[in-house]
């Protein structure tokens, strides 16, 4: 998890980049959405495409909930999917605990919408098949995440 | 068991989704916490909640999920129910708590998801 996070378009056949405000509860997972819908019609394995959708409908809640706002990136590639969260904002303090399953930074607020209970980015790891944090202290975190087709 | 069974044992009831009953589902999982929903769940399962916002029905898109049972006596707000609708899932209420209403259908043989 020390790798600088590469981000190169170069061999995506496609590029899908959205927006994610911050606080815009009811319209978080719209971006997800659509992801999940275009992979469908790019004919993407459906376990896959749960896969990626879980994980990043989970990062685009974590943008939405604790961040100042970011963007969602997707390439597809020849050989891979690959998704780029990146968001401007409080950062990570402790990267390490943030991964770890039940820790969570999130107010009661949160909690009751229904999120908040320290399982997505250790899920995110789960659903990917390789995945990358980085996150400096009140500027941005990043993430890539990658998936073999 | 398929969605219109589920429905009828709780005395659900549909408040979208009347093409999708016969949809069969093979588990089910009750709870508010929509960061756990996605954590455990596999598709062919129906998720019984109290919760009642947007994240529920997008929780369930992206997990593939066929159906949602709100307990507690619970309605969803309009716009909750039109992406439901969009989304082709089998929305449901019922007066019974999410204790009863899981009972219920455990008893009747749809168990809970394997780990």
């Amino acid at each position: 998890m020390e790798h600088a996070i590469e981000k190169s378009a170069v061999g995506a056949a496609m590029t899908l980049e959205y927006d994610i405000e911050q606080d815009d509860f009811s319209r978080a997972g719209e971006a997800s959405s659509k992801i999940k819908k275009l992979l469908k019609q790019l004919g993407i394995d459906s376990g896959i495409i749960r896969r990626i959708a879980i994980a990043s409908y989970e990062a685009e809640i974590n943008v939405v909930i604790h961040s100042n706002g970011g963007k969602i990136t997707v390439f597809v590639k020849s050989d891979c999917i690959e998704v780029f969260v990146e968001d401007e904002g409080p950062g990570i303090e402790n990267v390490e605990m943030a991964m770890t399953e039940g820790f969570s930074t999130a107010t009661s607020a949160i909690r009751e919408l229904g999120f908040g209970a320290g399982m997505g980015l250790p899920n995110m790891k789960r659903c990917s098949d390789n995945f990358f944090i980085e996150s400096k202290l009140g500027e941005s975190t990043r993430l890539k995440m990658v998936w073999s087709i | 068991m398929v969605i219109r069974d589920i429905a009828e044992l709780i005395g659900g009831e549909i408040l979208v989704g009347h093409e999708y009953l016969e949809r069969d589902v093979k588990a089910a999982f009750g709870s508010d916490l929509m960061s756990d929903v996605l954590a455990y769940v596999g598709d062919e399962t129906v998720l019984l909640t109290g919760l009642t916002n947007h994240q529920v029905v997008r929780t369930a898109e992206m997990l593939d999920l066929k159906a949602i049972v709100f307990v507690r006596g619970k309605y969803p707000p309009e716009d909750v129910v039109s992406l439901a609708k969009e989304q082709g899932i089998v929305l449901i209420a019922t007066t019974h708590t999410l204790y009863t209403a899981s009972g219920i259908l455990y008893c009747n043989g749809l168990q809970g998801i394997s780990k």
